[in-house]
């Protein structure tokens, strides 16, 4: 027995020296700790289509062109560009003397090579639909073309030339965007599907390098081939993966990282007492929103939808139950959106949609044939498996019991594959959805409530609604599109399929002393000019 | 025992091909797919990623398909991963989970069995009261409770050790004592019975009479016989606890299997869900096995040849 229990003891010695040393840091480095809040899905920028991901590459990428603080591409990559008169063709110039982090040229080659990787039907790519603007892209990925009808060509070295198959202005947002970066063709081409797990084949031509990928953690060291080095100023970035947030704030609280990638709503009222210089609300390019099954009674009456609108407390919804400095929304689509005018906003432009009017909202409802709510038929409320969602729910459904007389309101809560495809499939009468914008523009809110579109699921359409977005395809100016995006939210306001709610926020916390990090309003962190004030 | 052996290898085999076929077919039952976004993806990109993963082909072709490729040991590529293999997964995280269990599983042990011990020498007085007052606790407190309490006191008011994350010796201490509560407590419990009843053994009695020292007693016929119990339990333990870590993986950030398995089935991972069910499956039936062969090297009076004929 004396002899297991010394073998014992050699195994607990044993496990103690598994568990390997901890990292030491010299004090005098800047080390720059961020919580990512995920592991990442992949490091492909081909593949990728999570927010957390894009803050992983944006770190070791760039594309033609790099996004500044106010979400405008800048050049990067390119030095500058030419576009032709109708807006479809674009000429990008290289920088000279670009490299990758091993010290190979960067030539035109590597991005023609990345994208048109990208769009290869074998890749399978999520995002190959980014390309759609380019000629022969949707033709090439669809399996119905070749990858020598896409309109990108090469002239040399050091220019490239893209035709797009209309003219639009977002083109540049575009090729600051992942799946635009350019791809180390040797390393890329001698693994395809695993040249991105291992930081020695990880080989960028961004601000910084990977130098190390593992259990919870990513590290990256300054890429000192890249053509701005001089700006970069942080000596290391950890990013960890935590994605419990409560143990995220207290690793913030513990000193531990120097930014947060969110916070828990509860936690907001303490955090705005006690540490209101580190608590940030950083606006979000996205709204929450219910949708309205139109296909089913009753709310296949404009009337009703109005109604249920107009009967909710949005202020009280913001400050009581999310708590995290979101707007209460009376639009679809969010502020933060360039109109035609220098400095304007299309929110502001367009202003809000409708009022909350008890009143109002009473007699539309009897109108509709349910004065007072009598007779109204029951009906759910569906939402993915969220605290958050279920607290909000439970709010919009006591307003309505108790501001229309509607009985019988019950809530689904459904697990989130289970609830998309009840939403896919239009088996509910009202759900919770939020739209969280792509790029920078009204669009990316607008298109989606074509007709019969994938990502449709109010069974809503209007022939006018469509024929705008026809029109759009082929314009380029911001003075000829936003005037009709204006006249399609009209159009999406009056007949309301959807009920919005608020606009979200991006809560974090951020420690006082970093400074120089870029917030981009698509919600991506560039820590190329980050560095710790001490 | 070697007969022995192939036989419960036999049935175990049968064993796992039950759990991978109900497996599979509950995974295709569940609404949605590893392929559903919430932004709708055009329909030639959904085609081309069904025809990349087969997922397009007829159910019963997808499940021979399977079954083919993990006859060879390949559990096929992750679906939310991209480029990483389900064999890769379990490789990279399942030493992390092994080595947060390995300790707890030693603490449990190196806690549990003293404290029933001497309880049971103690019975009814005061550190018999005070083992079982915290087994207590340990059993009714889950781990995420006590793991947030740690926490709560050693990382964030007194800063002793890290909050969470993973890769020093430091980082081990805070999971591995929420793990290892409720195993504690339970073995403390299990090892007081199972030596009280011992204690009471008319060869107990005899050593005594004999003269034998106490200190001999006690460890020769006393603890000896009185760890059986324990060992049983030990084989599901160990399974239990390196497989259902995965509340106090997630609040550590420790990246281990356990979380990956949970969210692969939010994510409607279909290899991953069926790659890691097999591997816990096959841990499972090895542990019970080889508690099944330890048991004849503590208790002589245990043959495993003549189990089946004394049913």
């Amino acid at each position: 027995m004396r002899k297991s229990v010394v073998v014992l003891a050699l195994l607990l010695g044993l496990a103690l020296l598994v568990a390997g040393c901890g990292g030491e840091k010299a004090a005098t480095e800047q080390v720059i700790y961020y919580n990512v809040g995920t592991e990442p899905e992949t490091l492909d920028p081909a593949l990728m289509t999570g927010i957390p991901e894009f803050h992983m590459t944006l770190q070791m990428y760039e594309g033609l062109t790099r996004l500044d603080a106010d979400g405008r591409p800048q050049p990067a990559c390119a030095e500058d560009w030419d576009v032709s008169e109708d807006g479809k063709e674009y000429t990008f110039y290289l920088r000279d003397g670009l490299k990758w982090s091993n010290g190979d040229p960067l030539t035109a080659y590597d991005f023609e090579f990345a994208w048109l990787r990208a769009m290869d039907p074998e890749m399978a790519a999520d995002y190959a639909y980014m390309f759609d603007l380019i000629e022969g892209a949707t033709a090439y990925y669809s399996g119905e073309g070749s990858a020598d009808d896409v309109g990108i060509e090469v002239i040399d070295d050091k220019t490239i030339k893209v035709k797009l198959v209309s003219g639009a202005p977002y083109f540049l947002d575009l090729t600051a965007f992942p799946t635009y970066y350019p791809l180390h063709q040797e390393t890329v081409k001698a693994d395809n599907e695993g040249w991105h797990l291992k930081p020695e084949t990880m080989i960028v031509n961004g601000p910084f390098k990977l130098v190390k990928r593992e259990q919870g953690r990513l590290e990256y060291e300054p890429n000192e081939h890249y053509w701005d080095a001089g700006a970069v100023k942080a000596d290391r970035l950890v990013f960890y993966t935590v994605e419990d947030i409560n143990t995220e704030l207290t690793m913030f609280e513990n000193g531990e990282i120097h930014m947060t990638h969110t916070v828990p709503g509860a936690e907001i009222p303490r955090l705005r007492e006690e540490r209101p210089d580190e608590l940030h609300i950083f606006p979000y390019l996205g709204t929450y929103y219910y949708i309205f099954n139109c296909a089913h009674e009753p709310f296949n009456d404009v009337r009703v939808r109005k109604a249920l609108t107009m009967a909710i407390d949005r202020k009280a919804i913001v400050e009581e139950v999310t708590q995290g400095g979101e707007m209460p929304a009376y639009a679809f689509v969010p502020p933060g959106i360039a109109d035609v005018e220098e400095g304007s906003d299309f929110r502001e432009v367009g202003g809000d949609y409708f009022e909350e009017d008890l009143e109002k909202a009473k007699e539309l409802l009897a109108d509709a044939g349910y004065p007072n709510g009598e007779g109204f038929p029951p009906f759910e409320i569906l939402y993915n498996t969220h605290d958050m969602h279920k607290i909000i729910a439970e709010a919009i459904m006591e307003m309505w019991e108790k501001n229309l007389g509607i009985k019988g309101i019950t809530l689904r809560n459904e697990e989130w594959g289970v609830y998309l495809n009840s939403r896919d499939e239009g088996d509910f009468d009202v759900a919770r959805a939020g739209w969280i914008g792509d790029y920078v523009e009204p669009n990316t809110f607008l298109d989606m409530w074509k007709t019969g579109g994938g990502n449709n699921n109010s069974n809503w359409g209007d022939p006018r609604y469509d024929e705008i977005i026809e029109q759009l395809t082929k314009l380029s100016e911001p003075k000829d599109r936003i005037p009709l995006l204006h006249e399609q939210e009209d159009i999406l306001m009056e007949a309301m399929p959807i009920m919005p709610i608020y606009y979200y926020t991006n809560p974090m916390m951020v420690s006082t002393k970093l400074k120089g990090y870029l917030y981009l309003a698509t919600g991506a962190l560039d820590f190329k000019t980050a560095y710790l004030e001490e | 025992m070697f007969n022995y052996i192939v036989r419960r290898l036999l049935y175990s085999l049968a064993a796992l091909l039950v759990v991978v076929t109900v497996t599979f077919l509950f995974m295709h039952i569940i609404p949605g797919g590893p392929f559903q976004r919430e932004k709708a993806l055009p329909e030639a990109i959904r085609k081309n990623i069904e025809a990349r993963y087969k997922l397009d082909q007829p159910l019963h072709i997808q499940y021979i398909d399977y079954l083919s490729h993990l006859i060879r040991g390949d559990l096929g590529p992750s679906y939310k991963y991209r480029g990483m293999t389900v064999n890769d997964i379990i490789r990279e995280r399942f030493p992390v989970s092994v080595e947060l269990g390995t300790v707890a599983i030693l603490l449990a042990l190196f806690l549990g069995i003293p404290s029933g011990i001497l309880a049971a020498l103690h019975q009814s007085k005061f550190p018999d009261y005070l083992v079982m007052f915290f087994s207590t606790i340990g059993i009714a407190m889950p781990s995420f409770v006590i793991g947030t309490l740690l926490m709560y006191f050693l990382s964030y008011k007194w800063g002793l050790l890290p909050s969470a994350t993973w890769g020093s010796p430091q980082h081990v201490i805070m999971p591995a004592i929420a793990l290892a509560g409720l195993p504690t407590a339970y073995i403390a419990r299990l090892t007081r019975s199972s030596m009280l009843e011992v204690l009471s053994q008319d060869y107990m009695k005899t050593a005594i009479a004999k003269g034998l020292p106490r200190r001999r007693i006690l460890w020769v016929h006393g603890i000896k016989n009185a760890i059986i119990p324990v060992v049983t339990y030990l084989g599901p333990l160990v399974a239990g606890i390196l497989t259902g870590s995965f509340v106090v993986e997630n609040i550590f950030a420790v990246p281990g299997l356990g979380k990956h398995y949970v969210t692969s089935i939010y994510n409607r991972d279909y290899t991953v869900i069926l790659g890691v069910t097999i591997f816990y499956c096959v841990l499972l039936i090895f542990m019970n096995l080889l508690v099944d062969l330890v048991y004849p090297l503590i208790d002589p009076r245990i043959k495993l040849a003549e189990r089946k004929e004394q049913v």
